[in-house]
């Protein structure tokens, strides 16, 4: 099994036409990916790659069921265009897009949970249930070298470093339930903890990988839940960003990583993960055999 | 006369007549996604300045008779980019 | 990015926050005049974007015009923390009884804005929370209007507050929290929220925060503050060095390459996304390695883009080489990065083969890109080769180039 997504998941893309949709859109169809179609307001007839183009998303969903919409629309549109998948029923959401402005971040995800539905992201890669589907740009047109379906859960606030973690397990031999570049942002729809009971309800999953990184309380409300929960899921977790530690207040990385508290920082973070029991690599290449000594119940 | 340039990367090729057919000046200023062809008054012209940022999409390879529009990858002895791009991850 | 206190003021003024009356001042006879202007006692502050500024001298108490002028030319002259002062702020001085906090972050597990409040004004209020837990309060609220002012209400309230007194601190956190969500703010605190002998209560200081990302939409307020859009306003003001990195990102469109911050090092680093550039950052310190500079390379930058990235790095007075390392990307082309880096370090009159110590880039069009590497002589490696490996062999190969003895990390 998987999360959130697997062969039988419909999804639409809104901000089909725009350069880096295209591209994705073409690799979600050749990776089997069940995409129905896309909105672009004012592009309504065309289509890109084959999927037909709307303008609005209800022309869609009074047609079909739609699972979910992956939004790469610019900015100042963003809000938007999620309100209008929220309240045409699509219950998954994946915000690609970047530079949201916080306020209307938590606006969108106050909508979300008024309206029962998930956000992934935003500022985010999308995510992955490998060998069923793929819902964004997550792995590129190489997606299949770095993905392989298996047992390990992948929840990672930076896009990228989705890809380079599971490349990683895929070449020890660990494939992955599902792989979801959660975002960068300081607020993202969901967090490793909030998707945890996901993984944790999917037999197939085994373990789980995180990559984090300073600022916020993600990590903090990780170890908490694995303490809380006795979780079943052995967790290993990378953490980048340890040079920050010594450089308050200069900006690095993606936005959701500026220090602003006492609890937020690279060291304290490891402290409070490995409290929790959750295992902290050193390096990318060292988290497989961490992972393969924690399923053999070697401990932390 | 025939249209060509090279970067340090990328050069474009265009024969004659293909170079001074307004039509096909036309069609590769508007399909090239980098700006690599400008349409000069009905003639080719390769903006050379832009000859390096090819992104190898062999969109204008499509454009005019077979053979007349060509793309060489300096970096590969000179190799003909084929249609479409043969190469990825 | 921070807003100075005297800005902050103007923007809470404009909310209906009351604030002291006073002027900022660029030089000693602006502050006297103002001093004069005020009356009576008066505060002169250091306007720096740190705190502290108490302990540092940056804030002085005059009670004529005479003694202002003195007071702001040592303000003026003082640096504190790294900063010359933007101005001194020159206030009526207040006769305070008793002083509040009144704060208003996101909450970013709640993905909800959370106003803040506590009757232990003018300290710190994360080391309130530690030592007097009770002395904080704490309410979430919608981001949608209309804006539920009785949470204010209850909030004040919860900490035993009432008659005139709460309905003032209610209006107070209620034109805060408004702002806050108005003005695009990811912080905004009173501190201390002060009330007067006269039971009035008014705003003594306010730090105020705004992240990037809400500027392009709040370029009205910035215009009206005039702040342009040069000030980062980050820990420390961006070196020339800085300045022309964004420059460079800013030339085109296409793609991320900037967001450099200067080091004092050796090895230059071309480097990206947002995590792997973290990621690889870590490796080099890790390894000893001395790096010139941080940046980002995301997106899909255009081939000049990169190459001008790399021929800002190059031109760094002591930079010996450069490592170009990513993590395994998937929009981001090898090739286009791989023409981008080698072309600057050819234009910026280098070999390739000698300026690049390693090349680790694997991904989307990574077998053109290595025809690239391999025709120019840059040693590369594809993903079997991990990112801090890579780091690795940049550090080492930079030592080899200095003559240092190899170490073993």
């Amino acid at each position: 099994m998987s999360i959130l997504i697997d062969e039988r998941t419909t999804f639409i893309i809104q901000g089909i036409t725009g350069r880096e949709a295209v591209s994705m859109t073409r690799e979600c169809l050749d990776y089997g990916s069940k995409l129905v179609g896309g909105v672009t307001p004012g592009r309504g007839g065309r289509g890109v790659h084959g999927v037909p183009v709307y303008d609005t998303v209800k022309e869609i969903t009074s047609q079909q069921r739609v699972d979910g919409s992956v939004l790469t629309v610019p900015p100042a549109f963003v809000r938007d265009a999620a309100f209008e998948a929220i309240e045409n029923g699509i219950k998954l959401l994946v915000i690609v897009t970047e530079r949201i402005p916080r306020g209307e971040v938590a606006q969108v995800c106050e909508h979300a949970r008024m309206h029962g539905a998930r956000l992934i992201g935003p500022n985010c890669l999308g995510l992955i249930s490998p060998g069923k589907s793929k819902m964004g740009g997550i792995g590129g047109a190489a997606v299949k070298r770095a993905y392989t379906p298996g047992h390990i859960g992948v929840m990672s606030r930076s896009g990228g470093m989705t890809t380079e973690i599971s490349n990683t397990l895929t070449a020890a031999g660990f494939g992955q339930s599902t792989a979801v570049s959660i975002g960068g942002d300081a607020i993202i729809g969901s967090t490793y903890a909030e998707l945890m009971p996901l993984f944790e309800a999917d037999p197939e999953t085994e373990a789980i990988v995180i990559y984090s990184e300073p600022g916020g309380p993600m990590e903090a409300q990780l170890a908490e839940y694995v303490r809380a929960t006795k979780s079943r899921l052995p967790v290993v977790a990378f953490m980048a960003g340890k040079f920050m530690d010594a450089m308050p207040g200069m900006r690095f990385g993606h936005a959701g990583t500026i220090v602003e508290g006492r609890a937020d920082t690279a060291a304290e973070k490891i402290a409070r993960m490995q409290d929790a029991g959750i295992s902290v690599a050193e390096a990318i290449q060292d988290i497989p055999e961490i992972v393969r000594s924690r399923l053999n119940g070697k401990g932390a | 006369m025939a249209a060509s340039g090279s970067g340090m990367f990328i050069r474009c090729e265009v024969d004659e007549p293909a170079a001074s057919d307004a039509a096909i000046a036309k069609q590769l200023a508007s399909v090239c996604p980098v700006d690599i062809y400008a349409d000069d008054s009905g003639r080719v012209r390769i903006v050379d300045s832009n000859l390096d940022e090819c992104i190898l999409c062999g969109l204008c390879l499509e454009v005019g008779p077979a053979g007349a529009v060509r793309v060489l990858k300096l970096y590969d002895g000179g190799r003909l980019l084929e249609r479409p791009a043969a190469a990825g991850a | 990015m921070r807003f100075y206190e005297f800005e902050a003021k103007t923007l809470l003024g404009m909310s209906g926050v009351p604030v002291s009356k006073g002027g900022t001042a660029l030089t000693a006879d602006d502050a006297a005049r103002i001093a004069g202007e005020v009356g009576g006692d008066v505060v002169l502050k250091s306007q720096v974007l740190s705190g502290g500024r108490m302990k540092a001298g940056g804030i002085k108490f005059a009670s004529a015009a005479e003694e202002a002028r003195t007071a702001a030319e040592q303000i003026l002259a003082l640096e504190i923390g790294g900063q010359r002062p933007r101005c001194v702020l020159v206030e009526s001085k207040q006769p305070v009884k008793k002083e509040y906090y009144a704060g208003v972050i996101y909450d970013a597990l709640a993905k909800l804005p959370v106003a803040i409040f506590s009757d232990l004004g003018g300290i710190d209020i994360e080391q309130v929370a530690e030592t007097h837990p009770g002395h904080v309060a704490r309410v979430h609220f919608s981001t949608f209007s209309p804006f539920p002012e009785f949470k204010m209400k209850e909030l004040v309230a919860s900490l035993g507050i009432s008659g005139g007194e709460l309905n003032a601190l209610t209006r107070i956190m209620s034109q805060l929290a408004q702002a806050f969500l108005r003005y695009g703010l990811t912080l905004a605190e009173i501190n201390p929220l002060a009330q007067l002998d006269d039971g009035s209560i008014i705003a003594l200081d306010s730090h105020l925060d705004m992240e990037e990302e809400a500027r392009d939409g709040q370029a009205a307020l910035l215009a009206r503050l005039g702040i342009g859009r040069e000030e980062t306003r980050l820990a420390r003001p961006p070196t020339p060095f800085e300045i022309r990195g964004a420059e460079v990102d800013a030339s085109d469109h296409r793609g991320v390459a900037g967001r450099v911050v200067e080091f004092d090092g050796t090895l230059g680093c071309v480097i990206g996304a947002g995590g792997g550039s973290l990621t690889i950052f870590d490796a080099i310190r890790k390894f000893g390695g001395d790096p010139a500079n941080y940046c980002e390379i995301g997106g899909n930058p255009s081939v000049k883009k990169a190459a001008e990235l790399t021929k800002l790095i190059l031109s760094k007075p002591g930079v010996g080489k450069i490592c170009v390392i990513m993590n395994v990307v998937s929009n981001t082309r090898v090739d286009i990065v791989a023409r981008g880096v080698v072309k600057g370090v050819i234009e910026a009159g280098y070999d390739p083969a000698e300026k690049i110590a390693i090349f680790r880039i694997p991904g989307s069009w990574e077998d053109e890109g290595f025809k690239i590497l391999e025709k120019y002589g840059v040693e590369y490696c594809d993903r079997s080769v991990p990112m801090s490996e890579a780091a690795r062999r940049a550090v080492e190969k930079m030592r080899k180039a200095k003559g240092e003895p190899e170490v073993v990390a």
